[in-house]
């Protein structure tokens, strides 16, 4: 217990600051996730062949990689694209990407692409006379979309949502191999210095079970704030 | 390029060899907590329902970090026969993912085993079959059925955990993928031709199980 203490002998305090970094990359990944999926679902959605097969192409291909090749990828790829486009302006110093930038990024990719798949499938869930009715009263497009599907699928889509979070929420642990501190690097670190890794991967594990238990419960509160009514 | 693709397809015969072991002894496994998860003794069901929700409550890099650094820090592990086994990296890996895809595969068979009607156990019981043959050739059978869709993804997740492996100095595909990256300074090369090579694998996993789906489709 006193490797757990806070302050300069024990690991308490930085392993208190790891799990907020964990915390605040999952929730970035999320957003940018979500960007990723309200651009890619309606692509999906399309009746245009071509777009579509630029939707099915993202959602395939990140889902059937392994995470963490896509966080490499993006990782000694994204330098090396960052210094060429920068050499086209002139400027040939070394440039590095932030690491939480590039982590967030990563398994916001991923994590869009699973989002991708819950809008789809709850915008395809809604009955199909709704859009007609809207279409029947004269209501514009982007009017039908964010007064009445917008509303609707994400009602429909928190409990698949949850699962997307949860995988998202174990994903970060992968980007510790881009030294980005979080619960993970900063076990890895405590291990390495304290040479009891027993220790304090446990710790990490039971962090990680924390993390999921809380937002377990909180997500099925939302469920059953937003379920009210039907 | 065409220099890199033979360390990768030998990365790639690790990543099948690490996949399909960890795929046998994750059904063994999960074939068992399942049968614990619907038995009516609550210490059982418990113990079957906390082994899974800690195994999908964690991420497999923690769970691989903690069987292959954390085990070997057990004084008595290292000196009793298991030292054999733990201190080989290939096998630390297929320990964690035995376990982990184990949960996983527990879950999607309990789901399956639960959703068989009441009928068919009842209608077998009035013909007095007995209930070790009411499970091998009524309930077995229509549970490995129901649960082929959801043991797909399964396969497809754990391929993508074996990429893992590399991590603790095993050269699967994902190995000789840094590797190259390492050597050549190519990353969009070694990593992309890394994914079309999981794709590929990915690809075929998926065909071979919509196959057996229509083979095997299950009418209720």
């Amino acid at each position: 217990m006193e490797l757990l203490s806070f302050g300069d002998t024990g690991w308490g305090d930085e392993l208190f600051f790891a799990t907020l970094m964990t915390i605040a990359v999952s929730i970035a990944a999320m957003a940018i996730g979500f960007i990723f999926a309200l651009i890619f679902t309606p692509l999906k959605l399309s009746k245009n062949k071509t777009l579509n097969v630029i939707g099915n192409c993202y959602t395939t291909i990140i889902r059937g990689v392994p995470e963490l090749l896509v966080i490499y990828l993006l990782f000694f790829g994204g330098t090396g694209a960052a210094m060429y486009v920068a050499s086209i302006f002139g400027y040939d110093g070394y440039i590095e990407i932030n690491a939480f930038i590039t982590g967030a990024l990563a398994i916001g990719i991923i994590s869009g692409a699973y989002s991708t798949e819950v809008f789809r499938g709850a915008i395809l869930s809604i009955d199909k006379g709704q859009f007609e009715a809207s279409k029947v009263l004269g209501i514009k497009k982007y009017i039908q979309f964010y007064k009445i599907i917008l509303p609707q699928m994400l009602r429909l889509s928190i409990p698949n949502l949850s699962n997307v979070w949860q995988i998202t929420l174990k994903d970060t642990s992968l980007i510790s191999v881009t030294g980005l501190v979080e619960i993970m690097r900063q076990s890895y670190i405590a291990a390495g210095s304290t040479r009891d890794p027993l220790f304090f991967y446990s710790v990490a594990a039971v962090l990680y079970l924390m993390l999921t238990f809380l937002s377990m419960k909180l997500i099925n509160k939302l469920e059953i704030k937003y379920s009210k009514g039907y | 390029m065409i220099s890199i693709f033979p360390g990768l397809l030998n990365g790639a015969v690790i990543t099948l060899q690490l996949l399909v072991t960890s795929m046998f002894f994750g059904l063994i496994i999960g074939l068992i907590f399942a049968i614990l998860r619907i038995n009516k003794n609550p210490i059982i069901n418990k113990f079957a329902y906390g082994y899974s929700y800690f195994f999908r409550g964690t991420p497999l890099l923690v769970q691989l970090y903690l069987i292959y650094y954390g085990l070997a820090n057990i004084e008595f592990l290292r000196n009793s026969f298991f030292w054999v086994i733990i201190k080989e990296p290939y096998w630390c890996a297929i320990i964690a993912f035995s376990l982990n895809t184990g949960a996983y595969t527990s879950e999607i068979l309990r789901s399956a085993f639960q959703t068989i009607k009441k009928g068919y156990i009842e209608a077998a019981q009035s013909l007095g079959v007995t209930k070790k043959i009411t499970f091998y050739r009524i309930q077995l059978p229509i549970a490995i059925k129901q649960s082929l869709p959801a043991y797909g993804n399964e396969i497809i997740l754990i391929l993508k955990g074996t990429s893992l492996a590399s991590v603790i100095t095993i050269m699967d595909l994902m190995g000789e993928a840094r590797k190259v990256n390492v050597l050549t300074f190519k990353p969009f090369e070694a990593f992309i031709t890394a994914g079309i090579i999981y794709l590929f694998i990915t690809f075929i996993i998926h065909n071979i199980i919509k196959y057996l789906e229509k083979k095997y489709r299950f009418q209720t």
